[in-house]
């Protein structure tokens, strides 16, 4: 286990070198000058224009700035941000809370409902259940997530009035920052009372939940889609195996069956396909981030991108792919807890 | 009492191409301690007829019989959850290919206790302890470590002895072999054969050696059933269908082994079992039939008496009134 650590450990290197050639050239290449954005209209003398660009050392060669940027990133500092002039290591570590909930939230739904609506499906080959999900995974899976967003806005938010459309929390709410995640903040704040009959619930962590379950669903439906239709396909593939004829054979009952014997063999490549689900949950909440106002890095990077910012965009797309790689780490250490082939090699 | 009796065995499959009969009326009386083979090349439905028994084919296949009774329970009738009390205990099975029967993602540990807990009820200890004295009695070396490894860490003769164990942990009246030995190198399979006799006479469980080789009935079997297409084409006991089958097919198998070869090469039955598509219209043997006639290909044969091996054959060969005459 530890050789295998130390080997996916080693494949690191080259792939962070990757990334941040990548988020180096990525934001090099989009058209529009960063100091030009910052003048604004009012525009800038020449003298002013070739002043700020020995600052920011653009009047340098390409090679020379990425090696200026790697030589800071080796120490830790990510720059500056041009916009708010606060650190982008910093800035990054503020938002990232806000996202990582979101997509905690989002990938345990997703999750909690994919793994055994696939398992029921799978049993129910071919009969009503089967058909139904199936259809209503593929059109999770094609819908258009801000369309998608928007009906769910106007069906809670607007129609019924359940929930906020966006942000984080009610702005009549203030408690101390402890983890980040709002939900288990606005727990420690106190304050929430609940009361069934009639229902009532109030509070900051019921105004941090209400505003938390859209974006949630949102964000949750394509790997919900995708979760149910791999652990379908993987169910039916290993429900065909000789093993299982085996474990049938012995006389065990049909749920020790599915359970036991054929789940957690269908749970190999599902596991892999979640891994790769929520490297790009971190990635892509952009979209809903930016429809809910969810102040997280995904609205942070479209922003900063707007702007030319270019410290923040290079430095928080090269934060996200570590992000992503350590998550990809992680479903490899998984993937060989439950895999015992790949624990032996 | 008969411990297995089956009559008139059909099984069908629905599939996308219309109904297909893999087992055509198959009969198989076996008593207690009988070891019974049943010979046929690969697609004759041998596995079809033993699976249906264990009510293990997929909801695709149609089973019908006029009788099926094991051990007094009637198979045809009986309720999947009395069913699930009898298989892999009174009456098991093992596979062809040992390598991918067992779970990958359990310990063969595992696998054993399992039976035992389920059937038995047996607490931690006595689970372990039976499994250690399984692994022994089928010969695997250090039972006690080889309990916490995995399937793909061990051999496919190791895996097979596995399966073996697990198969009479319970201490099963009946065993059923589906050709344990076609995945093995030469030198397991004899080992592996051999296990199964020792086993069957120590423990006096009936063993029905489902196998493609004549060679492997010799040494094991009592009673011989020959199975082509779907049907049973002759049976009779080892030492007579050795010396005078009567079913041309049968012939032709052993004629196909290596110690009755009269040239170098051996001689094989040309062409193949017949599938969904090709099944003849008359004798499902005939294309392949070196005495084949006329009414061969026309009509189906009838099934002959035991004097004949109950031989389904127009011309049944090596009757006793030919000799003599
Ligand atoms: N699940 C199934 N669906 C359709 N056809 C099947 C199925 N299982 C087996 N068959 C067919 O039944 C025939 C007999 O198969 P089988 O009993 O496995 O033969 P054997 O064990 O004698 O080699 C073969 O032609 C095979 O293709
Ligand atoms: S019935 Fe005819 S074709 Fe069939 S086995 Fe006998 S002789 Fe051959
Ligand atoms: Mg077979």
């Amino acid at each position: 286990m530890l050789n295998f650590l130390l080997s996916r450990l080693m494949t690191f290197i080259p792939t962070f070198i990757g990334v941040t050639l990548i988020s180096f050239s990525f934001i090099r290449v989009l058209p529009g000058d960063p100091i030009i954005v910052m003048a604004g209209e009012r525009g800038m003398s020449d003298e002013r224009y070739a002043e700020l660009r020995a600052q920011f050392g653009f009047d340098q060669p390409l090679v020379s700035q990425y090696w200026d940027y790697m030589t800071g990133v080796l120490q830790g500092d990510l720059g500056t941000s041009f916009v708010t002039k606060k650190p982008v290591f910093d800035e990054f570590f503020a938002l990232f809370p806000a996202t990582l909930e979101l997509s905690l939230c989002a990938i345990t739904l997703a999750i909690l409902l994919g793994i055994p609506a696939g398992v029921i499906a799978a049993i129910n080959r071919g009969k009503f259940f089967d058909r139904a999900l199936m259809s209503s995974a593929l059109v999770g899976y094609s819908m258009p997530i801000f369309w998608w967003a928007l009906l769910m806005i106007i069906f809670f938010s607007g129609w019924l009035q359940w929930t906020p459309v966006s942000g984080r929390i009610s702005l009549m709410y203030f408690f101390d920052d402890v983890t980040g995640f709002m939900l288990i903040d606005s727990l420690l704040a106190g304050g929430n009372s609940i009361s069934l009959f009639p229902f009532e619930a109030d509070g900051p962590f019921f105004s941090a939940l209400s505003h938390l379950v859209l974006p949630t669903i949102v964000l949750a439906t394509i790997p919900l889609a995708v979760i149910a239709r791999q652990t379908r396909s993987a169910m039916l593939e290993v429900l065909g195996e000789d093993y299982i004829r085996t474990a049938r054979a012995k006389g065990l009952p049909p749920s020790r069956i599915t359970y036991v014997h054929a789940l957690r063999n269908a749970m190999i490549p599902v596991i892999t396909v979640i891994g790769l689900l929520v490297g790009t949950l971190l990635a892509g909440a952009i979209l809903t981030e930016t429809i809910f106002s969810w102040p997280g890095i995904g609205k942070w990077m479209v922003d900063s991108i707007y702007r030319r910012d270019y410290p923040v965009v290079q430095g928080g797309l090269m934060l996200i792919a570590v992000m992503v790689m350590v998550v990809n780490l992680t479903v490899d250490v998984l993937y060989g807890l439950i895999n015992p082939k790949i624990r032996k090699s | 009492m008969a411990l297995l009796e089956v009559r008139n065995l059909s099984v069908d499959f629905e599939t996308t191409s219309g109904r297909f009969r893999a087992v055509d009326g198959f009969d198989l009386t076996l008593d207690p301690g009988d070891i019974t083979a049943v010979v046929g090349e690969s697609g004759s439905g041998k596995s079809v007829a033993f699976l249906a028994m264990m009510g293990l084919l997929p909801w695709t296949a149609t089973i019908t019989s006029d009788v099926m009774k094991f051990d007094g329970n009637d198979l045809r009738s009986i309720t999947p959850r009395s069913r699930r009390q009898i298989i892999g205990k009174d009456m098991s099975m093992i596979f062809q290919e040992p390598m991918t029967s067992l779970n990958p993602c359990y310990t063969v540990g595992f696998q054993i206790k399992e039976a035992l807990r389920i059937h038995l009820g047996m607490d931690r200890k006595a689970r372990h302890a039976r499994a250690i004295e399984l692994f022994e009695q089928v010969g695997i070396p250090a039972p006690e470590t080889r309990l916490s490894t995995f399937p793909h860490q061990m051999s496919g003769g190791m895996n097979q002895r596995v399966m073996i164990a697990m198969a009479i942990a319970c201490k099963p009246k009946m065993l059923i072999a589906d050709e344990p030995t076609t995945a093995l190198d030469v030198t397991i399979q004899a080992q592996i054969l051999e296990l199964l006799t020792s086993l069957q006479e120590e423990t006096g469980m009936a063993l029905v050696l489902i196998t493609h080789d004549m060679g492997v009935v010799a040494e094991t079997a009592q009673q011989v059933s020959v199975q082509y297409a779907g049907q049973k084409c002759e049976q009779q006991e080892v030492t007579a269908l050795f010396e005078r089958p009567h079913h041309p097919y049968t012939a032709a198998l052993l004629a196909a082994l290596p110690e009755r070869a009269t040239t170098k090469h051996l001689p094989t039955i040309p062409g193949v079992v017949p599938g969904q598509f090709d099944r003849p219209k008359g004798c499902m043997f005939a294309p392949r039939c070196s005495i084949a006639t006329e009414l061969c290909h026309t009509t189906p044969p009838p099934v002959g008496g035991a004097e004949i091996g109950f031989a389904r054959c127009h011309t049944p060969i090596n009757l006793k009134a030919e000799e003599e005459a």
